[in-house]
Order: structure tokens, then C-alpha cells, then sequence
């Protein structure tokens, strides 16, 4: 097998590959190879032809092209930055042994000075549900069908039923109603949605589809291809209330159920995952726990906007070419700390000077603080769909504190 | 009364509006810019429209927005003329594919090149 050298490896070419990739280029790093298993850079940009991108890294609202063409036309000036598209890592050691295979190249070893993980996120399917019924055509993930109409230019069906009120069920909720397909409803098992509030308005308002919150789908049926779905609202428990069971004619089902950041090479090279965000554990400068190997981007955690993907991945690409040039040991940091109605903060761990946290919810809440450590500052309003952003820019975090605890708090000054 | 729901940030307020002879009256706003918000919305809502249309030879679609927002109202019907589109290759980024989409004075343009 070929045992190729390289500074820096980046496995995925989509936002925040690219961005990683840019950053190191312009920080110096000599040899770069980004890697992608598609046939082309921008991961799941190229898809998302919608507008909404951009806002705060580039000031402007752009479409998933637009903005992966921005960064694609940024690394043409680094002739030291490669992109290998449809090249696959299959194994990655913890001391940045990277197995990668193509079809151009076959088998071929990277030793690298330092990694970069950026391989996003992957989308809960049926099974990860655990929907009742037969298995017929018709049923597919937001993303697939996103895929198929964007890219391949299929139309799925006739008449679709979305389950899950995610960003990418609501976008595809619109962009079946355009194309002609007859949306008959979104059931969302919450009694809220997990969506952006705009995406609400704009997506599903905006046609009058009928958003069912606190229901699910308790069967599917039709035998080639799907012919229904069965409907109930759940109760606080979230079990479908039996005698409420209501069908719904569609030939297409559409899961919009959530995102899981993608590990198993990360699990290979034996970083640390945080159950929270099911990503690794990272600190301000985004190494992983283990020397060398950094991420960035959905594969550290599902992210609401791309421009915050890109951030991370500056900061990432930053960092790896700070560590190959200067051989630093990573510090660990201050941990952060969740606390009341906290699902996740990322980073985990806190180095000196600014950083900025990213904040999940666990349910929505209105007229709170945010305690981060000795800051507090007023939120309106919560929800698990919509990340905080709080940057906190004192040394004094990272000195002589064991932890940074981080919490929402009741008693907020009510505006409304 | 239309009742919607303000976008502009993500405190989502309800917000009513009420036409009398004064004007446009806003209420359930938190701030001046759902007040803004609402007025368009109840008198003249726009959107942005992307879709995808054929590239002659190529199995890929190309993506495609309009220039600028269009009223909503006439979505549906740009998406007829959208769909009967398609273009010959090479396309440059933010090349017109279309000028003047359905009478909107906006042109569709492409938001990818196509070598």
C-alpha cells in the first residue's frame, strides 16, 4: 500500500472542511489534503438550494451553492490545499494513520502531522423510529428527498405526509408544494416545533400545511408502494392516544426526525464522544482529546446555521496549522458545566481568552438568564431548535475555577 | 383581523394587525421591526423563489434563485415558467437564465457555474 506524508488531512470537503482547509492554508500550512467521498466539495451545500445562508459570515443571504462556491473559489488561491473528491477514509488511527480508498487511487495510506474531522452529520432513519407497518416505497428521509429533487431532478410522489418539524422536513415541505406535490401535513411528536421559527412562517404558513403538533405516525401501510399513514396525537407521555387514530392518504413519507453527528472514524481514533451532542469532546481551539487530531462542524454538533459551521472550522484549521508548526501539547481546559434546562454546550472545554459557546436548550422557556459562570445576560425566549451563542472573553474563566457552570435561570425581566 | 407571525427574530411575537382609517395598526410587537415586518407582510409580501432547471447534456440540474424578492403571490406561477426553462452550457455564476421572471421585472439567475 502507498504511504503517502502530509501535513494536514481533512476528512469531508463540506462547510466546514472547506472552511478548516482555507484557514490552515492561510495560516501556512504547507501540504493540504482535503478528502470527500462525493464527487464534489460543498457536502450538503450543493442541495441546499435554498436562501438563508451566509448572513453573518458573509453578510449577505445566499443559497447552499452560492455559499459552498464562495469557499471553493477561496481555496483556488492555495494550490497547497488538494481536494480529492470521491475518496473514502475507511479506518483512522490515533496516531493519524488514515486509510482512504478510491476508485482513481485504490487503497492508499496518509500519515499526518494533523487531522482535521469534518465529516458532518447523517439523518435518523425509519428505523431509528421504530414506525410501525409494512415496508413499501415512498418512505425517505428530508435529505434524500432533498437529493433527489435538487440534484437529480426526481419528483418522489404525489402526495406527502412529513413526519418531524425539522429545518430540512420544512424546507422540503415547501419545496414539494412548488413543485407540485400536495403536502397534506407535518406531525410533530413535540409540542413544539424543532424548526426555526422563519422556516415555520415561510415553509409551512406561507401554504397553509397544516402543522400537528403532539401527533405521530402509529402505522404505515401499502404494500409496492405506500398507499397511508395512520395519524394519532399522543398524550404527556408521548403515547398515541389509541381512539384518536386518524388516517392520511399519501404516497410519500417523508422523516424529518432528526440529525446524529457522524463518528466511526472518530470512534477509530479513539477521541472522547460527549453523549450530549454525540460529537467529541472538544476545547476552544477544537482538538479533540486526542494530540493532533481537531473537529469542526455537525460531526462535533447539528448545527442551526452554516456560518457558525464555517467559524468553527476557521478555528479548527487555525489550531491544526498552530500544531504542526509548533508541535504544542493540547491543554485541556476548563470544563463547562450544564446546568438547569441545558442540553449541550460546546465547547467543552474552555481555554483562556474568548471563546464562544454554543448553548442547546433541552425545552423551550420564556423571561430566563443564561448564567455562564459569573455572566448573565437576559433571554426572552428559548427553544432546543434555536442554539445560544454567548462568547465569554475573560481570563478569568480558565484560572482557578474547577468548572464553568452554565445554566438557564427563572426570573428573567418579562418584556412581553 | 390577520394574525402572523413575526420572523425577524427568534422571539416569534403573534402579532395582530387591524386596518382602520388611520392606516395599518400593528399589535403584539415587541419592537418597531415587527411593526415593519407586519405591514409588509399584510400589504405586499415577497419572497425569494430558487428551484432547479435543466442543463441541456448533463443529468445534474442547475440551481437557480431570483435576483431579488418577488411577490408571493405570484410564486406559483414563476414556477411554471421555471419549469419549462433549460439552458445550454457553460453557465457562469450569477448568470440571467431568465430575465424578467413572470412579469416580476426580476430575473432568475444561476447560483452555480456549469463548465
Amino acid at each position: 500500500m502507498r504511504e503517502v506524508p502530509v501535513e494536514l488531512l481533512v476528512i469531508g470537503a463540506g462547510p466546514a472542511g472547506l472552511a478548516a482547509a482555507l484557514s490552515a492554508a492561510k495560516e501556512g500550512c504547507k501540504d493540504i489534503i482535503l478528502v470527500d467521498r462525493l464527487n464534489e466539495p460543498g457536502g450538503i451545500l450543493p442541495q441546499c438550494i435554498h436562501n438563508g445562508f451566509g448572513l453573518r459570515f458573509f453578510k449577505q443571504e445566499l443559497t447552499g451553492p452560492e455559499y459552498a462556491q464562495r469557499f471553493i473559489n477561496f481555496l483556488a488561491a492555495y494550490p497547497q490545499v488538494k481536494i480529492k473528491t470521491g475518496t473514502m477514509v475507511i479506518e483512522l488511527t490515533r496516531d493519524r494513520l488514515a486509510y482512504t480508498l478510491s476508485s482513481r487511487e485504490g487503497l492508499c495510506c496518509y500519515r499526518a502531522q494533523a487531522v482535521i474531522l469534518s465529516m458532518g452529520c447523517r439523518e435518523r432513519p425509519r428505523g431509528a423510529v421504530n414506525i410501525p407497518g409494512t415496508r413499501p416505497a415512498g418512505i425517505y428521509t428530508a435529505g434524500t428527498i432533498q437529493r433527489l429533487m435538487n440534484i437529480e431532478g426526481y419528483l418522489p410522489g404525489r402526495e406527502a405526509v412529513i413526519l418531524g418539524s425539522g429545518d430540512i422536513g420544512l424546507i422540503m415541505a415547501r419545496r414539494l408544494t412548488l413543485e407540485g406535490v400536495k403536502v397534506r401535513a407535518v406531525l410533530e411528536l413535540l409540542p413544539y416545533s424543532t424548526g426555526l421559527t422563519r422556516n415555520i412562517v415561510q415553509c409551512l404558513d406561507d401554504y397553509d400545511i397544516p402543522l400537528y403538533l403532539k401527533h405521530t405516525v402509529t402505522e404505515i401501510y401499502g404494500e409496492k408502494r405506500l398507499a397511508g399513514i395512520k395519524a394519532a396525537p399522543v398524550d404527556d407521555q408521548l403515547q398515541p392516544i389509541k381512539d384518536k387514530v386518524f388516517a392520511l392518504n399519501c404516497d410519500t413519507l417523508v422523516l424529518s426526525v432528526g440529525l446524529i453527528p457522524e463518528n466511526e472514524l472518530s470512534s477509530t481514533a479513539e477521541v472522547t464522544l460527549d453523549p450530549a451532542t454525540n460529537g467529541p469532546v472538544v476545547n476552544s481551539l477544537y482538538q479533540t482529546t486526542v494530540p493532533g487530531i481537531f473537529a469542526c462542524g455537525n460531526v462535533v454538533h447539528v448545527h442551526d446555521l452554516v456560518d457558525d459551521v464555517s467559524e468553527e472550522g476557521r478555528i479548527a484549521g487555525r489550531a491544526a496549522a498552530a500544531f504542526i508548526r509548533e508541535k504544542i501539547t493540547p491543554r485541556t481546559g476548563v470544563s463547562v458545566k450544564p446546568g438547569r434546562n441545558i442540553r449541550s454546550v460546546v465547547p467543552q472545554k474552555v481555554l483562556a481568552g474568548e471563546t464562544t459557546l454554543y448553548i442547546r436548550a433541552k425545552f423551550p422557556e420564556k423571561d430566563l438568564f443564561l448564567q455562564v459562570g459569573s455572566d448573565r445576560v437576559k433571554q426572552r425566549v428559548v427553544t432546543p431548535g434555536e442554539t445560544i451563542r454567548h462568547t465569554i472573553n475573560d481570563d478569568k474563566f480558565a484560572k482557578n475555577v474547577p468548572h464553568i457552570a452554565v445554566s438557564l435561570e427563572k426570573g428573567g425581566e418579562n418584556h412581553a | 383581523m390577520p394574525e402572523l407571525t413575526c420572523v425577524i427574530c427568534p422571539l416569534g411575537c403573534r402579532l395582530s394587525v387591524t386596518l382602520t382609517p388611520e392606516g395599518v395598526q400593528v399589535s403584539g410587537n415587541s419592537c418597531p421591526r415587527g411593526k415593519a415586518y407586519a405591514i409588509e407582510e399584510i400589504t405586499a409580501p415577497k419572497r425569494i423563489l430558487t428551484a432547479v432547471i435543466k442543463v441541456k447534456g448533463r443529468d445534474q440540474l442547475l440551481p437557480v434563485r431570483t435576483a431579488t424578492v418577488i411577490p408571493k403571490e405570484l410564486l406559483f406561477t414563476a414556477m411554471e415558467e421555471i419549469k419549462k426553462l433549460t439552458v445550454t452550457p457553460p453557465v457562469n455564476m450569477d448568470e440571467v437564465v431568465m430575465a424578467n421572471l413572470a412579469g416580476t421585472g426580476v430575473d432568475l439567475v444561476a447560483t452555480k457555474p456549469v463548465a
